[in-house]
């Protein structure tokens, strides 16, 4: 699977992408692949305040909710509103089309403390 | 890995087939293959396998094998006939479950019981306890794998690997011949709700058989399935699992399993707190309920009623044949009835749901 190289991605299985203050924030394929069939996505609103390592939504497989936690701290500025119908998506398209919210960030934040592409993928060969 | 986890017979091949394999109860058991939902489909319009060997086996053996069988299970024992079983509960003395079980007679001299996997020594150890009847129970689980066959083409696919006539084996009934090639036992019963095959064999014929079924089916699209599919399909045919609808402080009657249970057939393990419970009125049942607002509802979550704590969801899931979500939930006797509103706590919100008529799904027959 291809994890971007200009993402960074947390260990609890977040990716993040930084454009000037605005990070987009989803699951990584690793996630979805853990979770199975995904049916459910519960994501905040526009205007809601997040903050680095505390939940701000949740994923449901089948079997199982996983919650989503922010790899930056800010202000949900726009959420994938089609998820919420096509949930399933998260499941095809993860690192694309299926980001989960964007985030306006605060300051310039502790990007550089979240896990390279190589790292990450080190981490979840290790975790395997 | 955990090397503590236990294994089936099965366990490399499950890992050779890529399943996603989980801790269930120390099991190292596989969740699912293909997915959840692909393998529930299956079963439903085919016909899926099942590894369940991690399923416990107890044997009653002897002149009064009968009697210990009936003293320690629920259910009207004396009225089975050779190669019948039914669905049954071990109970303590205050009436909550030891465990829910699957009672085969062979003869009036010897009785086969499935028993839950994490369960099994605990209700060896209070059978045994009972005993005090002229016959042994035994620990048997270590000469037996067992393999499920699901779905509505389950018959057509087991019948290519057996002589006996699989049609003439009523639902929830047995017999002993060979599969595959090896001496089994084949019984027409399941937990998925569809139509179904449980094979009993040594576990060293374990992967021959398993590799013959998924031959057999492959003309119906065959697939093996995991616990992830077998929760979901056991749930919309609401039957119970141990842990969740049933446990040492709920009774069949709050679990809604009063038919399981023959207060008329003479003495038995429970049967005094179960008549002091008739006799008090029951006051909490296991309803069926669909999530009416977004959210699902899972195991453990609190159901609230205007406002007020009501009880619990015993599981809760999507229902991949329904499309809706659905659980099954502990509440007060009064609101135990289809048609009643009710709130789930989802993460501090309260979401809606209505008590719906179970089972969710039943197959045509």
């Amino acid at each position: 699977m291809n994890y971007p190289e200009d993402y960074r991605y947390t260990k609890e299985h977040e990716w993040v992408h930084l454009a000037g203050d605005t990070a987009t924030v989803g699951i990584t394929f690793h996630a979805q692949e853990e979770l199975g069939d995904i049916v459910y996505v519960d994501l905040p609103k526009p205007g809601q305040k997040v903050e680095k390592g505390k939940s701000f939504g949740s994923v449901e497989s089948v079997k199982a909710v996983s919650d989503i936690y922010a790899p930056v701290s800010g202000e949900v500025i726009e959420v994938n509103e089609g998820l919420a119908t096509a949930p399933e998506k998260l499941n095809e398209d993860p690192h694309k089309a299926a980001w989960l919210i964007k985030i306006r960030v605060d300051g310039s934040a502790d990007f550089n403390s979240l896990l390279s592409a190589a790292d990450y993928q080190s981490y979840i060969g290790a975790e395997a | 890995m955990n090397n503590q986890l236990k294994r089936t017979p099965l366990n490399g091949v499950h890992r050779a087939l890529g399943a996603k394999m989980v801790d269930f109860g120390g099991w190292d058991m596989p969740v699912q293959y293909s997915g959840i939902v692909d393998e529930h489909n299956t079963v439903r319009n085919s016909v899926g396998l099942f590894d369940v060997s991690h399923m416990g086996e107890i044997e009653i053996e002897g002149p009064d094998a009968i009697d210990l069988t009936d003293f320690v299970t629920t259910n009207a024992v004396r009225k089975m006939k050779d190669g019948q079983a039914h669905y049954s509960g071990l109970l303590y003395e205050h009436g909550g479950f030891v465990d829910d079980i699957l009672v085969h007679r062979v003869s009036p001299a010897r009785f086969f019981l499935c028993v839950n996997a994490s369960n099994q020594e605990k209700d060896f150890e209070h059978i045994r306890n009972q005993n005090r009847f002229d016959c042994e129970a035994r620990f048997a689980s270590e000469r037996y794998a067992q393999l499920a066959i699901q779905g509505p083409r389950a018959l057509e696919t087991a019948q290519k690997s057996t002589a006996t006539d699989l049609s003439g084996i009523r639902y929830y009934w047995f017999a002993d011949g060979e599969f595959a090639g090896v001496p089994a036992r084949i019984a027409h019963t399941g937990y998925t709700g569809e139509d179904g095959f449980e094979i009993y064999v040594a576990p060293e014929h374990a992967v021959d058989v398993w590799n013959a079924i998924l031959e057999a089916g492959k003309p119906f699209g065959i697939k093996p399935c995991g616990l992830g599919a077998r929760n979901t399909l056991r749930l919309e045919a609401k039957m119970a699992l141990y842990g969740h609808e049933i446990g040492a402080s709920i009774t069949p009657f709050e679990a809604d399993l009063g038919w399981i249970v023959k207060m008329d057939k003479g003495e038995f393990t429970g049967r005094a707190a179960l008549e002091k419970q008739l006799k008090k009125g029951v006051t909490r049942k296991l309803a069926g309920f669909e999530m009416r607002s977004r959210g699902i509802a899972r195991d453990g979550y609190e159901v609230s009623i205007d406002g007020a704590a009501a009880g619990w969801v015993t599981s809760g899931s999507p229902s991949p044949t329904l499309n809706r979500n659905i659980g099954l939930a502990l509440l007060p006797v009064e609101r135990a009835k289809p048609g009643e509103k009710i709130q789930v706590t989802i993460r501090n919100q309260q979401v809606e749901a209505e008590t719906v008529p179970t089972p969710f799904y039943k197959r045509t027959k």
